[in-house]
């Protein structure tokens, strides 16, 4: 039955169709939904690793054991994948492997737009690319077969706008085939130098099959127009914007291998339009391969390496008519994304900007405290660039820093990359304050489970791992434990951690205020006779208040009762009700 | 069929991806290719939020684009008065009346632009405004405005009858909340 499927939905579907046995994946976003539908099916193991690289080399130990398995990442977390992905591919699978990642083209929630195509030829991987969700269930299960047939980790390339856009799907039957037995064989799978320098050849010679395979792949396809002035190859979402605006006018050719490309397939279809166009998001790597064809071609040129491609800016390009609006003629105050009204995190950073503190900051719903009026974040890079960043700080700055810069980082960001970097504060001796914002969840990709939550992908209770222990046991003598609710005790700790000669680890801890389990206090009141419209409860940058007429207000609809804007009032103006 | 394009646009946490969930349920259901496109993450957090939904004989882009609406859905006016230039010559736009202020009105670093419906209406858009707040608030819960909206765009598609929305509803809402989301519906369909 026809069903509407997110992407991400659908690679799920497709990886339940394909009988794979066993997901692991860290969360990221436009990824993380295809690690939680596949968890809603009986017939898959699937877990939250700490982090990518965990999650690909678990994955690469469940096909090695014969089953088919899959990790799933965003763009970012290949990076921190990067080390098995390169390796994997020399030794190749026993039974199918299947990697996805998911580009954030315009950075709708990222830190970068890298181009993630560039790992497949790099790490000299085959890589699907589907442009809806039919395609992404339909690759999902072709990159199991190619993975088997061609002894190699698929790759499936996603992008926001494919792994987060619903379209039309019909989902089919489950085959699941007969794990495979597990063999020892050394010289596949044991690569130091002497078996690696044989397995590099039997790399480069399946690319060569793969590139014979692309010739005639039926998901590299061309689709025939009438007018042969241009001709577009194109890919993923591209191909729906030119397709939107060209309708059946000129050639395409879909590409659905990205990694290797077919060069005959693409010298006939040159040969048979006047211009070559390649239309794709973020860099031009279609173009560079045609370039390496000796093709001359219109791509980057005119399409920029920039954020989203769009169908309009597709049809001006090609010269063809495009929607144009009307604009509001009067400027349209910007609504940015900020910390929700009882966010735990905005005491902790409220008592940082008071502090003045330089903070170097991580990955995660708290990157928001860099933005007005808390702004108290310095840098955001990676996961755990916090922790080994304030390490090297301190180091280059011979203690002059040591008791007014500190690091932050969540809880499942600090299990993702943290522990590394403290462990070397520890062994290397920085004076380091490293904060943990525990919100007891990985927030930002919409509450997922991590080590540190005591509940697993599936929600059963699991070992959960302690994160005071954890400091003490890497070397940390200096834990504190603070509530960033109580403003006081947060200005204390973080003084008194700041103060000390050895390293320390505070641990801001409350859930996340949009868990379920979390209970509210009722909403704040406003004292009319007594606020003075000072805006002392304003510098905590919550939702909830605003000043209208020179007085305070609470929106009873957001405010949840946190109590950290009362902590501020010198007027009694603003009180709370009390626990529930 | 042309395909038609309809934007909802709001403020994260205000319950837009339920009702892009249900338009999708409701076209699918008719039989017509549809597509929906989210966005989730980051600007979830209170940021603005813009979903598409289009639908058709054959649709390919999962986005709209400048100058291609149909119809805007906004739930808050702020957000209707930044997104007007996708709306299509000859679109209409149904909005919220309802005011959030963003963090740089919050903070006095701006100001929250005033009369915005009139101001659409002056560059000559059909706009539609209503107080979806207050029937939602009527049907048992301020939560309910993305469902009033559903109500209110609904009188545009004479093609789908109130059974045709109920029944996505239906399959679309939570069971603990279905009446209250129904009743929400209804009052923005009929008032």
């Amino acid at each position: 039955m026809k069903t509407l499927m997110l992407g991400n939905e659908a690679v799920a579907r497709g990886l339940y169709e394909a009988g794979c046995a066993v997901v692991s994946s860290y969360p990221g976003t436009p990824s993380t939904e295809i690690t939680e539908y596949a968890a809603k099916y009986p017939e898959i193991y699937a877990e939250w690793a700490p982090n990518e690289k965990v999650a690909m080399e678990t994955a690469f130990g469940a096909s090695l054991a014969g089953r088919r398995s899959f990790c799933g990442m965003k763009h970012v977390g290949l990076n921190v994948a990067a080390d098995p992905l390169f390796t994997l591919s020399y030794t190749g699978v026993n039974a199918g492997m299947v990697i996805a990642v998911a580009d954030d083209a315009g950075m709708h929630s990222s830190q970068n737009e890298q181009d993630s195509r560039h790992y497949a030829r790099a790490a000299k991987l085959p890589m699907l690319e589907p442009a809806d969700s039919a395609e992404a269930l339909q690759f999902t299960k072709l990159a199991y077969e190619l993975s088997e047939q061609f002894d190699t980790p698929v790759l499936l390339k996603m992008c926001t706008r494919i792994a987060h856009s619903q379209s039309v799907v019909e989902p089919g039957e489950r085959v699941a085939p007969a794990p495979k037995p597990y063999e020892k064989n050394g010289a596949k799978y044991i690569m130091m130098p002497g078996n690696a320098k044989r397995r590099h050849p039997v790399v480069e010679e399946r690319t060569a099959k793969l590139i014979a395979w692309a010739e005639t792949a039926p998901i590299n396809r061309i689709e025939e127009g009438s007018d042969h002035k241009i001709g577009i190859i194109t890919s993923s979402t591209s191909y729906q914007y030119v397709k939107e605006v060209c309708g059946d006018r000129f050639p395409v050719l879909k590409l659905g291998m990205i990694w290797p490309m077919p060069e005959q397939l693409i010298r006939d279809f040159a040969a048979k339009v006047d211009l070559l166009v390649v239309v794709e998001e973020l860099d031009g790597f279609i173009e560079a391969h045609c370039r390496t064809l000796g093709l001359p071609l219109a791509g980057k040129d005119y399409f920029s390496c920039l954020d989203e491609l769009s169908q309009n800016q597709v049809a001006e390009k090609l010269g063809l008519p495009h929607g144009v609006g009307i604009q509001v003629d009067q400027e349209i105050p910007a609504r940015p994304p900020v910390m929700c009204a009882g966010c735990p995190h905005r005491g902790l950073f409220y008592t940082l900007h008071k502090l003045g503190l330089t903070v170097l900051g991580d990955i995660g719903c708290y990157t928001l405290g860099a933005v007005p009026p808390l702004s108290a974040i310095d840098s955001t890079i990676c996961m755990g660039a916090s922790v080994s960043g304030l390490h090297g700080f301190l180091k280059a700055t011979g203690g002059e820093w040591d008791h007014k810069t500190v690091a932050v980082i969540g809880d499942s960001t600090f299990m993702h990359s943290g522990i590394t970097g403290l462990v070397n504060i520890a062994y290397n001796e920085s004076n380091a304050t490293v904060i943990i914002l525990d919100n007891s969840i990985t927030g930002m990709t919409g509450h997922q489970q991590n080590p540190t939550t005591g509940f697993n992908l599936k929600g059963d209770p699991c070992t959960k791992i302690d994160l005071e222990s954890l400091c003490r046991a890497v070397g940390i003598r200096r834990v504190a434990v603070v509530d960033p609710y109580d403003l006081a005790a947060c200005r204390r700790v973080i003084e008194e951690e700041l103060a000390a000669d050895e390293p320390s680890v505070v641990i801001s801890r409350r859930p996340c205020a949009l868990l379920k389990y979390v209970k509210h206090n009722p909403p704040l009141t406003v004292n009319q006779d007594k606020c003075v419209g000072c805006k002392a409860c304003m510098q905590i940058g919550c939702p909830a208040i605003s000043v209208t007429g020179g007085k305070a207000q609470v929106d009873d609809t957001l405010c949840v009762g946190c109590g950290v804007c009362e902590q501020l009032c010198k007027f009694d103006a603003l009180r709370g009700h009390g626990e529930v | 069929m042309e395909t038609k394009n309809i934007m909802i646009v709001g403020v994260g946490g205000q319950g837009s991806l339920l009702a892009s969930k249900l338009l999708g349920r409701l076209l699918l259901n008719k039989g017509y290719d549809t597509k929906v496109s989210e966005v989730h993450g980051m600007s979830q957090r209170g940021g603005s939020v813009v979903t598409y939904v289009r639908f058709g004989d054959k649709v390919y882009s999962p986005v709209i684009d400048q100058g291609q609406a149909d119809f805007i859905v906004s739930f808050e006016l702020m957000e209707a008065a930044r997104y007007t230039a996708f709306l299509k010559p000859g679109g209409r736009i149904i909005v919220n009346t309802q005011q959030i202020n963003p963090m740089p009105v919050i903070t006095g670093a701006a100001d929250y632009p005033d009369h915005l419906d009139q101001v659409m209406e002056r560059l000559g858009l059909n706009v539609d405004a209503m107080d979806a707040l207050s029937l939602a608030e009527e049907a048992g819960s301020s939560k309910a405005v993305n469902l009033v909206l559903m109500g209110r765009l609904s009188r545009y598609f004479e093609d789908l009858s109130e059974e045709d929305w109920q029944e996505a509803i239906t399959h679309t809402v939570p069971e603990k909340f279905l009446e209250l989301n129904r009743k929400a519906f209804h009052l923005g369909r009929s008032v």
